[in-house]
């Protein structure tokens, strides 16, 4: 798949000094969803700032369908929607004059058909007429999904789309990001919600203090990153492990009523097996057993203290 | 070009001066009449015509200039601020629309409003006094030059601004002393030697003398210092812009 946003060495110091990014190299693949994850303060906005036009390059170059942001930023522009984290609107605005003024800020001609598809998709049709400031914030954020929509993106930028937005809301919206990507838009999000990431990306992109610090398939990352816990519930407990298992380095926990052992899945060898053997030439007996595959959520945190 | 952009920015604009008409044009009008029943009757009646015109007809090109003024200021300056205030201006910014076309939408906008209302508090003073205008095609250059420049002045000050109260600082404490003492009220002949020296250094001076010689034929200043004058202030006002877009000066920094 080529490139539909390339950022090559890509850095960015505030007034104050502080700097954002840091020598930032990314590639985002035509029609993939891209998620974007990083701690507070880690440079997720300011990326997506730069590349929509919205804050300037400090140094480094960003092509959006092959064009400069800054030297061909009008083609660049018009290839993007941007649904920013913060909920700006325009309170005494109507529904449909918000997104209609979005679509003429781009170029567009008008296109009332267009804009009522976009409406009814997310839910938003029959508050067309009501002044922004009367929705609620889960509707609020729908509509700045449809300003963004309005000019027929290629790519769409959600940062933190879903941020404050109840449970069904939030399955809402992705369901409305996958028609989207159906429809061969490519989507970039950010977020906090890792589950949100798990859930709907194609590649995770991790990045942290300004700098990209990996970026992966998401089903690559899970399987390389992947640990798996084999929990042992003992039965009768156990005081303290014999010296025989000590290379094991297994975790007593709970008073010596569970014994964990966390294993590679990448590896050639888990282990399972000689420690299921040594605990059974131990004496050491257990009434139950479960493993768990780590989380997105686990590797992120690894690799944001590793970092 | 993206003429729909301009076109957006415009209409948007428009529709927020049509949503706010009591504070956009009712009361300048209102506060116009009360200047004529003040300086025009009351206290006019006790002037003798200044050089050659009743004081109330005197004082109305300087009345329609000290609106034109103020409110090309107000409007786009709060034109600007607003979305910078709400965030919104994110929108601006991430558009395909050049630097220019985003303050021909805005400054347009709040030229177009302070001209529709410059030629309100003409037809208002007309109720009051007796008008007649010698040079109609000047007079509207100069109103257009005027509101054009201050317009532009007015989005300089909503970028520069970080609040609400530098928003009023600069209108309320520069603009207001400086049209008041620009000869709105009095030709600057009446001044002594010095002060009509210092009044000099007034740029406002120059807007209010144009503009009058365009209505009765009497000026403060010859009229090509004044059209000169006035140019320079948009010349000086379109290069600061210039500059303000080119650094990303409070916009994107």
């Amino acid at each position: 798949m080529s490139s539909i946003i390339s950022v090559a060495n890509l850095s960015k110091t505030y007034g104050s000094g502080f700097k954002a990014l840091k020598n930032v190299n990314l590639d985002i693949k035509r029609g993939e969803i891209f998620a974007l994850l990083g701690p507070n303060g880690a440079g997720k906005t300011t990326l997506i700032s730069i590349i929509c036009g919205i804050a300037n390059p400090s140094e480094g170059k960003v092509l959006v369908g092959g064009e400069d942001i800054q030297t061909s930023y009008r083609k660049a522009r018009s290839l993007i929607g941007l649904v920013p984290q913060e909920l700006h609107t325009d309170a005494f605005e109507s529904v449909w004059a918000t997104v209609s003024f979005s679509r003429g800020l781009f170029g567009k001609p008008k296109n009332p058909a267009h804009i009522e598809k976009i409406l009814k998709d997310l839910s938003l049709w029959d508050k067309k007429d009501n002044k922004i400031i009367t929705l609620s914030g889960g509707m609020k954020r729908r509509v700045m999904i449809a300003k963004a929509l309005s000019h027929e993106p290629q790519i769409l930028f959600l940062d933190e789309p879903t941020a404050g937005v109840d449970v069904e809301l939030r399955k809402g919206m992705w369901e409305v990001v996958r028609t989207l990507q159906q429809s061969g838009v490519t989507i970039i999000l950010t977020t906090h919600y890792i589950e949100e990431a798990e859930e709907m990306a194609d590649r995770i992109g991790v990045i942290n203090k300004g700098e990209i610090v990996l970026v992966e398939d998401k089903a690559t990352l899970m399987q390389k990153l992947g640990k798996k816990r084999l929990t042992l519930h003992l039965q009768p407990t156990l005081a303290a492990l014999p010296e025989s298992l000590a290379h094991y380095e297994l975790d007593l926990c709970d008073s010596g009523a569970t014994l964990v052992y966390d294993y590679d899945t990448k590896g050639e060898r888990t282990g399972i097996t000689s420690l299921l053997s040594d605990l059974r030439t131990a004496g050491i007996r257990f009434n139950d057993l479960d493993t768990t595959q780590s989380s997105l959520e686990d590797i992120f945190v690894d690799l944001v203290r590793a970092s | 070009m993206n003429y729909r952009a301009v076109r957006a920015i415009y209409l948007f604009e428009m529709a927020r001066t049509w949503r706010t008409l009591l504070q956009s044009i009712v009361s300048p009008v209102v506060s116009t009449s009360l200047y004529f029943v003040v300086f025009g009757a009351a206290i006019g009646s006790r002037i003798s015509q200044v050089e050659g015109v009743s004081y109330g007809t005197f004082i109305v090109p300087g009345l329609i200039m000290l609106s034109v003024l103020t409110q090309s200021i107000a409007n786009a300056s709060f034109g600007i601020y607003f979305p910078k205030f709400t965030g919104t201006i994110y929108e601006i910014l991430s558009a395909p629309i050049s630097y220019f076309e985003i303050v021909l939408g805005y400054v347009g906008a709040a030229a177009t409003k302070s001209i529709i209302l410059g030629l309100i508090i003409l037809a208002t003073a007309g109720l009051f006094v007796p008008l007649h205008i010698h040079h109609p095609v000047w007079m509207l250059t100069f109103l257009v030059l005027t509101a054009v420049t201050f317009s532009l002045f007015g989005f300089v000050i909503g970028i520069w601004a970080d609040g609400f109260e530098k928003l009023q600082m600069i209108p309320m404490l520069v603009v207001t002393p400086l049209t008041f003492l620009g000869g709105s009220f009095y030709s600057i002949d009446m001044l002594p030697p010095t002060w009509r020296t210092v009044a000099l250094l007034n740029p406002v001076v120059y807007l209010i003398s144009g503009f009058r010689w365009s209505f009765y034929e009497i000026a403060d200043v010859s009229v090509a210092v004044s059209i000169g004058m006035t140019t320079a202030f948009l010349v000086i006002c379109l290069a600061v812009i210039w500059w303000i877009f080119r650094t990303g000066y409070r916009l994107k920094n």
